[in-house]
């Protein structure tokens, strides 16, 4: 639940979400669920020369089993926030 | 609680598939589950290859299982018509490794 929550408070920022095939995609957050699929609109293809399978694709949902990475801007990362809420999961399970 | 995002706003338009497998599927959405197994129609598979243009191979009505499923994208008709496929060379896409 914890990511769950975080992401959803991520919702509107530019992330960057490598997966499993080591595709990358560059976009901004539209949405998270339960699962932590993604949804992402505006999206581009990190590396567009080596990967043109997404050209004509600008917004997609990315199934979380398939997510490697999530890569954050550093402003987006409140250290002291995701510290605490980790401190309190770890105790209540 | 799932909000959050659903394919729902995606049901009835022509979207992009890209499955573990490193396979690219075009089709239309026509339903689809919590699972993310979906009912793809009009569907058609993209095959690319570094020494020739794209392939499409006509599919027909499918269901995708949704544990195959990597990324559902919605494809913009106006983008795609632009796209010279037969000019298009690319190495096919890499498999989901877990």
């Amino acid at each position: 639940m914890l990511f769950f929550s975080y992401f959803k408070d991520l919702v509107g920022r530019e992330v960057t979400v490598e997966l499993k095939n080591d595709l990358a995609i560059r976009g901004t957050l539209h949405s998270v669920d339960q699962y932590l699929n993604i949804k992402l609109e505006n999206t581009r293809v990190v590396d567009q020369e080596n990967y043109p399978h997404m050209l004509s694709v600008r917004n997609c949902f990315i199934r979380g089993s398939v997510v490697r990475y999530v890569q954050l801007p550093p402003e987006g990362v409140d250290i002291e926030l995701l510290h605490d809420a980790t401190r309190r999961e770890a105790r209540g399970g | 609680m799932s909000g959050g995002p659903g394919l729902e706003s995606l049901v009835d338009q022509t979207i992009s598939v890209i499955t573990n497998d490193g396979r690219n599927i075009v089709g239309i959405l026509k339903g689809f589950d919590q699972a993310t197994n979906i009912i793809l129609d009009e569907s058609h598979e993209r095959v690319y290859s570094t020494k020739e243009g794209v392939q499409q191979l006509v599919l027909g009505l499918y269901i995708i299982r949704g544990d195959n499923i990597s990324i559902v994208g919605e494809l913009d008709e106006e983008l795609d018509a632009n796209l010279d496929l037969s000019k298009l060379r690319a190495h096919p896409l890499k498999p989901v490794i877990h």
